[in-house]
């Protein structure tokens, strides 16, 4: 007895020398563990809170964090990467999303037709080797291109072509017109994705066209006819069928019908305005520039003269108004006729 | 990578997957937060948020310059901004005569405001005036003292609402050493005390440790001024899991007081009459037997 007793006291003891970790409280605490969360409904002593707010606060938050810990000491933990992990439940606390539930993208047209008739995406590689220029020439890329070139250094003409045809340009219209109907389709199916109702043929509406669209739209409906708007009614203020044609038809020479003496004519005409030409010369420019310059000199000589500590002062009886102007008889800018400079000297431009 | 629905496609891969990022998701990232000011800033204003900030780091952006929004006039500002930055949680500091110190706390949903609260901070005491401090980014236990807190309807958002902004990453798992920060809120009548503690946990008799709390920082007593919650509607909106996110329980599947799995698997009618048995040759039919029994068939 005396041996229990002494055992018993000694674990008291022990005991005494650490604090409880006990609390004791008239409402038990609403506790949701995952999200770390704890709600004690108990009433607040208002008194103390008043008198000694700093310790009243402490010792409470003390309590709640208390009684918090030890439920999460209860919760099974398990090993994750060499450390020791209570798993939490799931939270009790409904929270709002920050964006929506994430809604399925609709199928594209290809999709479907694949699900349907149970295509399969092939894996490719990402290089090619040929033979030709013996290299691994990449399906994609920066480097595709040139090696490219390099392996079609020479086309074949197919049996059935026109020996004239450049089959180098024939290959590379094929490919700007696939990579357009590649566009196309994807933005087919983005308004097919959006449910935004696309005409199969023209454009779509708009609500509010500025007047420029307005133009273009009825310059379009003008030549959309099968004589490309040639016999149809002019409009009360429409311009002229010249201005309004969209694409000029080109108009092809007859090589062989043109004389000789025209034909030299005309190359001449090119020689000298080639050789023939004058420096372009843009009054308006080469004055201002001057102008900048001369502006520039006389700041340099002012800080010049300023640093100097006014050893060189020179008291010139020029004005101040032209000494910044620079040189006095200086012709007006702005107003000079001479529109040399573009349309001038080869004789004009508008050649066709 | 799955595809964006967008006329203009980004020129760059990098682009891309920064414009995929921002998509919705099934499992949602950290809530981001914007620091604003208003058309005057005030010390202790400013010391609040960047405070806040160094709790909310690397999910926080503070914007520096001063804007002339009012939040509860006009709040499409705001949600531009926010839109910009990618946030969905929005601290709005202004200093007035009329409303001196108030910082506005609101959350988006969708890009377009969910809801709002404005505190008026009477005291602040900041980071720096205590000695105790903690790791960045670990999660802190959130305590709630005061009845107001569940006998009030607008105090029960407005709890809601300080959860999302403190509650930091939704995790699954917790190392219980890493505990070490504690934030309380008490609501009184007038007002609403924030105290932010750090957690020592010292040897017990126990095997629970015993806690202690340091004085951390920020310490702020706030005033709730206005407020604007959402509809009952939107919120609900806005509550919605994903079907994928929900946890299905296991049918068929349960566990016995021992801990002992027992499960339920349905299989298909037996055909007994047909089962593959021994061969025993003397059970084998005669010629006899079996044409006996095709007579008796063709009968029937």
């Amino acid at each position: 007895m005396d041996i229990l007793e002494d055992i018993l006291q000694k674990e008291a003891k022990k005991s005494e020398k650490y604090k409880t970790t006990d609390v004791e409280k008239n409402v038990e605490l609403e506790l949701d563990l995952g999200n770390l969360l704890a709600l004690d409904t108990n009433d607040l002593n208002l008194q103390e809170l008043k008198s000694h707010k700093e310790k009243y606060l402490l010792n409470l938050a003390r309590d709640n964090t208390q009684l918090l810990l030890n439920k999460l000491w209860d919760l099974p933990s398990e090993r994750r990467e060499e450390i020791v992990v209570a798993k939490l439940p799931a939270g009790t606390l409904r929270l709002p999303r920050e964006k929506p539930c994430p809604k399925p993208k609709p199928l594209t047209k290809w999709q479907e037709y694949a699900l349907e008739k149970g295509i399969k995406k092939k894996k490719k590689t990402n290089a090619v080797w040929d033979d030709i220029v013996q290299k691994w020439i990449p399906r994609f890329g920066y480097k595709k291109a040139e090696l490219e070139r390099q392996k079609d250094w020479v086309l074949e003409v197919p049996g059935n072509a026109d020996p004239m045809e450049d089959q180098f340009a024939k290959k590379a219209e094929k490919k700007k017109e696939k990579v357009s109907k590649n566009e196309f389709q994807r933005l087919r199916n983005i308004a097919k994705a959006k449910k935004i109702k696309v005409p199969k043929e023209g454009l779509p509406t708009i609500a509010n066209p500025s007047s420029d669209l307005l133009n273009t739209a009825a310059k379009v409906a003008r030549v959309s006819t099968a004589s490309l708007g040639k016999f149809q009614p002019k409009l009360p203020k429409e311009k002229t069928l010249k201005e309004n044609v969209i694409a000029p038809k080109r108009v092809k020479r007859d090589h062989s019908k043109i004389s000789s003496n025209d034909e030299k004519s005309s190359h001449l005409k090119i020689i000298d305005s080639i050789l023939g030409k004058k420096p372009k010369l843009d009054i308006e420019k080469a004055v201002n520039r001057q102008v900048f310059q001369d502006q520039n000199e006389r700041s340099e000589e002012k800080k010049t003269q300023k640093s100097k500590g006014g050893k060189k002062r020179r008291k010139t009886s020029i004005p101040s108004k032209a000494r910044k102007g620079g040189k006095i008889s200086k012709p007006r800018v702005g107003k000079v006729n001479t529109k040399k400079g573009k349309a001038g000297v080869g004789g004009g431009r508008k050649r066709r | 990578m799955p595809s964006l629905q967008r006329v203009q496609k980004p020129t760059t891969r990098k682009g891309k997957k920064i414009l995929l990022a921002k998509e919705p998701k099934v499992f949602e990232d950290v809530k981001k937060k914007l620091f604003l000011t208003g058309r005057k800033a005030s010390e202790v204003l400013r010391n609040c948020s960047k405070d806040l900030y160094k709790l909310s780091k690397p999910h926080a952006v503070i914007l520096s310059r001063k804007n002339d929004i009012l939040p509860f006039e006009n709040i499409v500002p705001v949600e531009n901004l926010c839109r910009n930055n990618d946030a969905s949680l929005f601290f709005f500091s202004t200093t007035n005569k009329k409303r001196p110190n108030s910082l506005t706390i609101g959350r988006l949903f969708d890009g377009r405001l969910l809801d709002m609260v404005e505190f008026c901070i009477n005291d602040y005491k900041s980071f720096d005036q205590f000695t105790a401090s903690i790791p960045a980014e670990t999660k802190p236990c959130l305590v709630f003292s005061g009845e107001l807190w569940e006998q009030s309807q607008e105090l029960a958002k407005v709890k809601s609402l300080l959860v999302d902004v403190f509650r930091g990453e939704v995790i699954d798992a917790v190392r219980l050493q890493g505990l070490e920060h504690v934030i309380m809120f008490t609501a009184t009548n007038d007002n609403i005390l924030m105290r932010s503690y750090q957690i020592q946990l010292k040897k017990s008799s126990t095997k629970l440790p015993r806690v202690e709390l340091e004085n951390l920082g920020p310490h702020i007593d706030m005033v709730l001024k206005r407020t604007k919650f959402a509809s009952e509607d939107l919120m609900k909106r806005a509550c919605r899991t994903p079907q994928e996110a929900k946890s299905k329980p296991k049918k068929n599947v349960s566990k016995d007081a021992l801990g002992t799995t027992h499960g339920r698997i349905h299989m298909g009618k037996q055909k007994v009459g047909t089962i593959q048995t021994r061969k025993m040759k003397g059970l084998k039919k005669t010629a006899a037997e079996k044409r006996v029994a095709r007579k008796s068939k063709k009968a029937n």
